[in-house]
């Protein structure tokens, strides 16, 4: 373990250190069952919502047709007419209606029409069945490759890439990967409850990651002023991105309906609405035409990356940005051109998922590098070694490295741990010893990754976020941010942060409900970005509350803030982020510092693989992720064990085959994840090489570990089986193909056409 | 019609059509809402609740097949009047086994009958007991080593008394 | 969103038997199939149910004139533990552990997944290759039929809408053999992509020989040309290969949700063969 305090603060505390760490904060309600989620609240007189959609990937929408048999007077029945503000869902772009208009495009299978609310869930389900929707039809698309509707694209280059893959003694590896969807299937369904106030406000509580963006849509859909719009988290049953962007679409259609019914109006998804309507990790094929020389040494890396946005912006400008930079992998490569672009589709639209992203291009250049491994036989590991980024290190956006580029770090970690040269002799003597009526082949994979911790590029500069601190009047210690509780741990490690800089205990300080009339905007709860900069600021806040006491009082904060409190009222630090010292980007030109730092991971996983059926078990993983600071190492842990096993279901098991746009795994029956049985042992490894700049350390741990899972894997059924597989997931049906030589199952992520 | 049944040790009574999930009788008419939808239907466990000891996933059982059951759910495992964490409980939090909290009741049930069974703790067999119970966030190692905790202390306990 | 039809739920077999004939009824076991219905609103939902689950009549394992019989109401659960099934009918044992996880075993019955007539239910083929006998009641009494001809099309079965399924009779072979695998998308809570149950004899030739499988067609079914290449063929890889050729030959799985043909057709072979290996 890298520990290296800066000077003047005692060392963090680590694993295995005396210091006791918090317990979860909200962990006794959420283990007797007394947290309240969305569905749990409740709200006399609230009526039942329901959202009636497109059921055809393109076309135009003629009419809206109800059933005249009908008792409508029953029912709540809005349209898009019924929109007081603008009919957009407000993200990066105006593109998404809140409703299609009459005459309006619908743009994919499961776009919201109609809304309907009703007392009871029988009127409901009645009048559901009553709607239709006349539609033209319009010719789709599906291939993204084929689409001509741009969302974003970039370029980046460094050196000179053709001239680098045409010189001498140089073998050139090309391969075409391709990824399809991912849901992130937390467990708790997307639900709002909106509820209409006297004043002609809205408060909605709700399920959701970032109660700003949903703030934001409330006032543009419903033509609201700040102080009209209220937007109250729920305790969260988990997000993983899925909850950062959609939650503003169901605030929207449950407000609209509170509206037009005056009563709290409740919107809870089923699985299967959610399954079928809301965001996805984005397909996307990655080409690498990869220049290798015969001592390991990677000289040129061209890759041209397209994600499948769906149908919507969304936040797939910002998805490809990330892609792009992460496209290459952790290795310092002196020619490398990079091309992207996302693109639209008649599906429905991708979003955000843990890794937003870098798990997609990770995927592809891991498995690109492990192939040059084999191109010019040496060792996954070495050429590795050889290549990955160190200190001083140049990035294609022209970022230079810090110290605290782990890459060899956490490779050598894992290496170590799991064995890694060891068990690859033995499963290579194994495979050459096979019979061809053996039963099962063992392999081990390696992968080694990169994430860019906060958002990148200029993001956070422009966000400005705010976050807070309060001594009250009657001498309590509050924290008040944006930042959301999703399992993750912030209402653990927060106040720790801020205990640890005040000298109290964590008890003593206090979290704000994550309400936006009490709260700073502090930033969406994305991005790896809430330990790293959300926690930054509350330390810088602690700080400067401490000073300002221990100024008053000439005493020890931890001795003197309720005499403060009580002489001298209630103090509030609000701290705003100003950008890392020396760290800046430049849009115009996509070049500088993409990031503030880099977080580093590597992973190595043993499979079994049935020689019958090419069904895979994953038996282990060693995991080693560079947090920069392990604030609170059992909720790290816990982080890199989840995000490993989704990358283990990424890699393996999770997968959504479409017809007409239509996802088809739209029931938790089809849409399968890990369950104990499938996960692998894990071995969480934390190393800590941290972020200079911020007041802890702290880099992130959210996203690091979903980066290199799928890969690890993947290079361990190629070292099981010989086969490569360049598709995720690494069905048993698209091993079996490779193994066998019988048909493969078509590409993942795209739609097929029914017959006619 | 009304239905009859002993939840967490007090008994109910009912007036709801016999074919009413289990879990809608306890999360709507009896106001127990710690017992959780996931996807109603048997696929993630965060439902599950014990009806005459056993495993069952409440959203596919209805209320006319537990007339006269007795049922635990979430809220039946506090201890000194509910006042304080049933080691099974405490060992998830001190081990970590709860992030985001939307699997752990059902997952606490599945782990509560695995416990009254008496079974050794061994990975397997505790990765057996929750196979029915998804949870998205932990990678399911956390919950495990709560589990093992929480058996050992068990067992430990049993041997001292 | 959940329906509630109406329902009867009958103390004794004569009672259930009334209300099946006063009016069209859903018979209910465990309710794991029917609940995921109603939920997700799959198909028309029953107009009224009639619930099973207190006729304790129909529960019970018992070994009875030559037979094992398995109650309709059994539990997978009761499956499991029962040793009178595990000496017998080691392949039912192993299907019904199959069945989703412990909470879907306690509650499903063997008589649900017979009448759900699902081809992917797990414990149709164990019935197939063990040439299990279906009882049914009803009004005009008890009759029995026989698992090959019990599901004649896609979710369909051989009963009456007023009869019920009262028990599964397998017979007690001396000398029969039997195997199963079923291949899923992971280890549990997975419906089968191809499962496989067979059952034979050996003197040396291969005799009596029953291979059935789930998930490669609209029902569950025999593979008799593989059956026909076995039979009375000395158990050499010669025969193997004739048995797995006439296997690929008669399969027709189709592309679905859970998997391919081309994945089916050949895992189908492989498992085959693989089970035939061992059995050699
Ligand atoms: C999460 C989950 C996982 C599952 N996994 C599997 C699996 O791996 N393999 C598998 O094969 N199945 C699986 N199933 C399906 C189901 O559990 C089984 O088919 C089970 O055996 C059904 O039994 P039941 O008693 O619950 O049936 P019910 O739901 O009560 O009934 C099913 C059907 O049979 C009829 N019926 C039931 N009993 C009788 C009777 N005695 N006479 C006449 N008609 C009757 C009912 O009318 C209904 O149409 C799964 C289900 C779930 C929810
Ligand atoms: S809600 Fe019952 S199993 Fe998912
Ligand atoms: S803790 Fe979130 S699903 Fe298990």
């Amino acid at each position: 373990m890298t520990i290296q305090a800066p000077a003047g603060r005692p060392a963090a505390p680590t694993p295995g250190h005396a210091t006791p760490l918090p317990l979860r904060r909200e962990g006794p309600a959420k283990l007797t069952g007394q947290a309240l989620y969305t569905d749990d609240l409740v709200f006399p007189g609230a009526w039942y919502g329901a959202t009636i959609r497109s059921t055809v990937p393109h076309a135009r929408l003629l009419a809206i047709e109800l059933d005249p048999a009908f008792d409508w007077g029953r029912v709540a029945v809005v349209t898009a007419d019924d929109i007081a503000g603008r009919n957009v869902v407000a993200s990066i772009a105006e593109d998404q209606p809140i409703l299609v208009p009459v005459g309006g495009e619908i743009r994919h299978q499961a776009e919201p029409v109609v809304l309907l609310a009703a007392a009871d869930r029988d009127t409901l389900r009645e009048a559901r069945r009553l709607v239709s929707l006349r539609t033209e039809p319009l010719p789709p698309v599906f291939d993204p490759l084929a689409s001509t509707v741009v969302f974003a694209h970039h370029a980046l280059v460094k050196g000179d890439v053709e001239a680098a893959l045409a010189a001498d003694g140089v073998v050139v590896v090309e391969a075409t990967y391709r990824v399809g969807h991912q849901e992130q299937l937390y467990i708790e369904n997307n639900a709002m409850i909106a509820i209409p106030r006297g004043d002609g406000g809205m408060t909605v509580h709700g399920s959701l990651q970032c109660p700003f963006y949903v703030h934001r849509a409330l006032r543009t859909g419903l033509g609201l002023d700040d102080a009209h719009a209220q937007v109250v988290q729920a305790e969260t049953g988990g997000g993983f991105g899925g909850k950062e962007e959609y939650p503003s679409m169901i605030a929207l259609h449950a407000a609209l309906l509170a509206r037009r019914t005056g009563r709290p109006v409740r919107m809870i998804y089923d699985r299967h609405e959610d399954l079928a309507a809301t965001t996805k990790r984005h397909p996307a094929v990655i080409r690498h035409r990869t220049g290798v020389r015969r001592d390991g040494t990677i000289v040129a890396q061209d890759i041209e990356l397209v994600l499948d946005g769906g149908a919507y912006t969304t936040l797939t400008p910002v998805v490809l940005s990330r892609a792009t930079i992460h496209a290459g992998g952790p290795y310092d490569v002196p020619n490398v051109r990079i091309r992207s672009r996302a693109v639209a589709t008649n599906t429905p639209p991708n979003g955000a998922f843990r890794g937003f992203g870098a798990p997609q291009a990770e995927f592809a250049a891991e498995m690109q590098v492990g192939r040059c491994a084999e191109a010019i036989g040496m060792s996954p590991l070495e050429i590795r070694r050889r290549n990955a980024y160190r200190a001083a290190g140049v990035t294609p956006t022209g970022q230079v490295l810090h110290d605290d580029a782990a890459a060899l770090e956490v490779l050598e970690r894992a290496a170590e741990a799991s064995e890694f040269d060891w068990v690859r002799a033995r499963t290579a003597a194994e495979r050459a010893g096979r019979g061809p009526r053996a039963r099962t082949a063992r392999g081990i994979g390696l992968a080694l990754g990169w994430h860019g911790a906060g958002f990148t590029g200029s993001g956070e500069a422009k966000m400005g976020s705010v976050a807070s601190i309060e001594l009250t009047g009657d001498g309590r210690i509050r924290i008040l941010t944006a930042s959301t509780e999703m399992g993750q741990g912030t209402k653990t490690i927060f106040p720790q942060l801020v205990a640890a800089e005040l000298g109290v205990d964590p008890d003593d300080v206090e979290m704000a409900p994550q309400d936006t009339s009490l709260v700073p905007d502090s930033g969406p709860t994305v991005a790896s970005r809430t330990a790293m900069v959300v926690g930054g600021l509350l330390v810088h806040a602690a700080r400067r509350l401490k000073a300002d006491v221990e100024g008053r009082t000439g005493r020890p904060f931890e001795l003197s803030w309720r005499d403060d409190a009580r002489d001298h009222g209630p103090t509030r630090i609000d701290e705003r982020f100003s950008p890392y010292p020396g760290r800046s980007f430049d849009d115009a030109t996509y070049s500088g510092d993409a990031y503030p730092a880099f977080g580093w991971a590597a992973a190595v996983a043993e499979v079994e693989v049935d020689l019958d059926t090419a069904e895979v078990t994953v038996l282990s993983v060693v995991a080693v992720d560079d947090v920069g600071r392990a604030i609170h190492p059992v909720l790290c842990e816990g982080q890199v064990e989840g995000g490993t096993l989704q990358a283990v279901g990424y890699a393996t098991i999770e997968e959504i085959k479409l017809v007409d746009g239509r996802y088809l795994n739209d029931r938790l029956q089809t849409y399968l994840i890990p369950t104990s049985l499938d996960a692998p042992r894990i071995e969480t490894i934390l190393v800590e090489a941290p972020f200079e700049d911020a007041p802890h350390g702290a880099k992130g741990v959210g996203e690091l570990p979903m980066d290199v899972g799928a890969p690890a894997v993947v290079a361990a059924i190629h070292d099981a089986t010989g086969a490569w597989i360049d598709d995720l997931p690494a069905s048993p049906e698209r091993i079996i193909a490779a193994l066998a030589g019988i048909a493969p199952p078509g590409p993942p992520g795209m739609s097929t056409v029914s017959a006619p | 019609m009304t239905y009859r049944l002993v939840v967490n040790g007090e008994p109910a009574e009912v007036g709801v059509p016999g074919m009413r999930r289990l879990l809608d009788v306890l999360r709507e008419d009896l106001g127990l809402t710690g017992t959780k939808e996931g996807c109603g239907e048997g696929e993630c466990g965060a439902c599950t609740v014990l009806v005459d000891g056993e495993v069952v996933v409440s959203c596919l059982v209805p209320v006319c097949q537990v007339d006269g059951s007795v049922v635990r759910t979430v809220e039946g495992l506090a201890v000194a009047g509910g006042s304080a964490l049933a080691p099974l409980q405490a060992a998830f939090l001190e081990a970590g086994g709860a992030q985001c909290g939307i699997c752990t009741p059902g997952m606490l049930m599945a782990a509560d009958a695995f416990l009254a069974a008496g079974a050794e703790p061994t990975d397997d067999a505790i990765r057996g007991a929750i196979a029915g119970n998804l949870c998205r966030c932990t990678g399911y190692t956390k919950i495990v080593d709560a589990i093992r905790l929480a058996a050992e202390r068990r067992q430990a306990g049993a041997g001292a008394a | 969103m959940h329906v509630e039809p109406p329902v009867g739920s009958p103390r004794s077999l004569e009672e259930a038997y009334g209300l099946l004939a006063s009016a069209p009824h859903r018979p209910l076991a465990g309710g794991t199939d029917m609940l995921v219905q109603l939920t997700g609103e799959l198909g028309p939902a029953p107009e009224r149910v009639l619930d099973l689950w207190r006729l304790d009549e129909l529960r019970g394992i018992r070994v009875e004139g030559g037979a094992l019989e398995v109650g309709a109401l059994t539990t997978h659960a009761q499956i499991r533990r029962s040793e009178a099934c595990a000496a017998h009918a080691p392949t039912l044992v192993a299907a019904v552990a199959t069945i989703g996880a412990a909470q879907i075993q306690n509650r499903g019955t063997i008589g649900g997944n017979v009448m759900n007539a699902s081809p992917a239910g797990d414990t149709l083929p164990v019935l197939l290759a063990l040439d299990a006998v279906l009882v049914a009641g009803g009004p005009r009494g008890e009759r029995s039929i026989p698992a090959v001809g019990f599901w004649p099309a896609y979710r369909s079965t051989a009963l009456a809408p007023d009869e019920l399924l009262l028990r599964v009779r397998i017979p007690i072979v001396d000398g029969r053999r039997q195997a199963f695998r079923k291949v899923g998308t992971r280890r549990a809570q997975a419906i089968s992509k191809v499962v496989l149950a067979a059952a034979w004899r050996r003197d040396p030739a291969w005799r009596d020989v029953r291979i059935a499988f789930g998930s490669v067609a609209a029902t569950p079914i025999r593979a008799t040309a593989a059956e026909a290449a076995l039979e009375g063929a000395p158990p050499t890889a010669a025969s193997i290969d004739r048995a797995v050729a006439a296997l690929l030959a008669e399969l027709r799985p189709i592309d679905d949700v859970r998997s391919t043909a081309a994945y089916r057709l050949e895992v189908s072979g492989r498992i085959l063969r693989r089970l035939l290996e061992d059995a050699s």
